[in-house]
């Protein structure tokens, strides 16, 4: 690489590497969220052997992410990002490891944190507003104060007049608007965003990326936004995590300090985003995956 | 991003519902630039004209005596025979009764079933267990059962309620069941990863996932509820519709017999169109799009 700086890495990138194993927490007093040492495995059941067999998902996952930060993390299909986010979401429990936000071990799915999904999952019976007030609902918010909260992030994602639309009246891009804004009313401390654009095309992918990083820079939430696309892991990340698949595993974790605000038009003629991408994708072709 | 996002909004949409014929006469209507009201008596005109062709076949072939007057009697007179017997009280006697029966062992089967479907179809492997059981009493024809009810039951009105009862139950169970599990499991997944308690769970997604598959069970149960009710009704009672055919045929009272199919046809008609209103309640949320139409 020809413009590679002084101390070996890409402008763009403060640092690149595997943290310590085992010092995740401790070099972090003021993380928010802190991952250590996690492991799923799921049992396979082999017809041929006749037999139940292991597949190591997640093995040896350790992070810490600051708080407000935005973390990316990107990695082959099967590295166990999905699994990663479900651990994270508190909808399954990891074979060992734990996870603490804000000190407090994570034992189950709380308000603390909002999960975007990619294929949206808004309730088809409810309209916008309704779907946007689902997490009010659950947090005993009285009605008047929801109806208000409802309209704030409706605005903020843009969707003001379609309050009453069902989710079938939309376009795939407002619907992941919907879905993020119904994540954000209830206020959690963490986003977790599986593939949210993912499933919608080239164009409004880009409007929603710009969009997202204006809510990031408004809202303050700590994002964890997992994507198989490493130009938008770039994109929008000050961390991406890079992961093997089968064990899935960190590869490595860069620190990417491309200046912001950042817009995926403007990124897309940058040479330091163009090389650091680059550098990742080679991360990954790297990656011999056991077949 | 703009209007265009919306989907369902073209005319091109729009033209696809509808039968072509249907469609002729409706521009036809419209081209008349009718004030509201005379445009609300033309729709009514045009949706009950079959009826009327029919009716007046029926009038002009009895008058024209192309069947036996005795065993045919003119529409004109059926209608007069159960304007009488509206006056006596003696349709009343029959209606009510027949529309108490099958309206108890309809909602006890509402009441029971959907609740019951919620549980079972959740808890699949209990599913998988009781499944063999409940397509056997699905499939079981409930008149092949109407003596056992009577040996069991006895031939009160609680018999006839029971077999109602049974008669609707295994519908709505299945349906609902069928309902439950095919929800979108990401649905499930998004409330729980909101914490939903579970009563809640059970009322804010379950119950409105499982919804379109209930409203079917439903449907088709009222219908076969109505069927219970005249074959038990026939059988072994002394009041109701199905008795009143039965013995008003048995008597050789043949405008009162017809007087009652008469009812019933309208009974099945007003079970028909609120059940399509409630559908039309329930998928209000989907009616724009036109899937399936």
């Amino acid at each position: 690489m020809a413009n590679k700086a002084a101390n070996g890495l890409l402008p763009g990138i403060i640092s690149e590497g595997i943290p310590a194993q085992g010092t995740a927490s401790h070099h972090s007093q003021n993380a928010k969220i802190v991952l250590r040492d996690l492991r799923q495995v799921f049992h396979l059941r082999n017809a041929e052997k006749n037999a139940n067999e292991e597949f190591v998902a997640l093995d040896n996952f350790s992070l810490s992410i600051g708080e407000g930060s935005f973390v990316a993390i990107v990695g082959p299909s099967g590295c166990g990002k999905s699994t990663l986010l479900d651990i994270l979401s508190g909808l399954s429990k990891p074979k060992s490891g734990d996870i603490h936000i804000d000190g407090k071990l994570v034992t189950g799915p709380a308000l603390d944190r909002g999960f975007v999904m990619q294929g949206y999952a808004l309730f088809p019976w409810r309209t916008v507003i309704k779907n946007v007030e689902y997490g009010l609902v659950i947090k005993h918010i009285p009605k008047k104060q929801r109806i208000e909260i409802c309209k704030k992030y409706i605005d903020l994602v843009g969707l003001n007049g379609f309050e009453n639309r069902y989710p079938s009246e939309l376009s795939g891009g407002m619907c992941q608007r919907v879905s993020i804004a119904r994540s954000l009313a209830y206020d959690p401390k963490v986003l977790l965003m599986d593939e949210p654009f993912a499933a919608v095309d080239a164009q409004t992918r880009e409007t929603l990326q710009d969009e997202l990083l204006g809510i990031w820079e408004k809202t303050k939430k700590t994002i964890i936004f997992i994507t198989h696309s490493i130009e938008e892991a770039v994109l929008l990340a000050d961390r991406v995590v890079v992961m093997t698949a089968r064990p899935g595993r960190i590869k490595n974790v860069l620190d990417i300090a491309l200046p912001r605000p950042r817009r995926a038009a403007d990124m897309r003629v940058s040479a330091n985003y163009s090389s650091i991408s680059h550098r990742i994708w080679e991360m990954l072709q790297n990656d011999d995956i056991p077949l | 991003m703009g209007m265009r996002d919306v989907k369902g909004n073209s005319p091109a949409l729009r033209g696809t519902y509808g039968i072509r014929v249907n469609e002729a006469a409706w521009r036809a209507i419209n081209a008349l630039k009718l004030p509201k009201f005379a445009h609300t008596v033309f729709w009514w005109f045009y949706r009950s004209l079959a009826i009327v062709i029919f009716l007046l076949l029926w009038e002009i072939s009895a008058r024209l005596e192309l069947a036996n007057p005795v065993f045919l009697p003119p529409f004109s007179k059926v209608v007069l025979t159960l304007y009488k017997m509206a006056l006596s009280g003696e349709l009343a006697k029959h209606f009510i009764i027949s529309a108490q029966r099958a309206l108890t062992g309809f909602s006890m089967g509402l009441l029971v079933g959907i609740p019951a479907g919620l549980i079972i179809g959740w808890f699949s492997k209990f599913e998988y267990f009781i499944d063999p059981l409940m397509q056997i009493f699905r499939n079981l024809s409930v008149l092949a059962l109407l003596p056992v009810f009577m040996l069991l039951f006895g031939i009160g009105e609680f018999s006839k309620i029971a077999l109602i009862f049974w008669g609707v139950l295994w519908t709505l169970i299945l349906n609902t069941v069928a309902g439950v599990k095919s929800i979108d499991t990401q649905l499930v997944k998004a409330a729980r990863a909101m914490a939903t308690p579970a009563p809640l769970l059970f009322a804010l997604v379950i119950l409105p996932g499982a919804m379109p598959s209930i409203v079917t069970g439903i449907r088709i149960s009222a219908t076969s509820s109505v069927l219970v009710l005249l074959a038990a009704e026939m059988l072994g009672a002394n009041r109701g519709l199905g008795f009143a055919i039965h013995y008003y045929e048995g008597q050789v009272r043949i405008p009162q017999m017809y007087g009652m199919i008469v009812v019933l046809a309208i009974l099945g008609l007003l079970i028909s169109y609120s059940l399509i209103a409630l559908e039309k309640h329930v998928f209000r949320w989907r009616q724009k799009v036109g899937v399936g139409e």
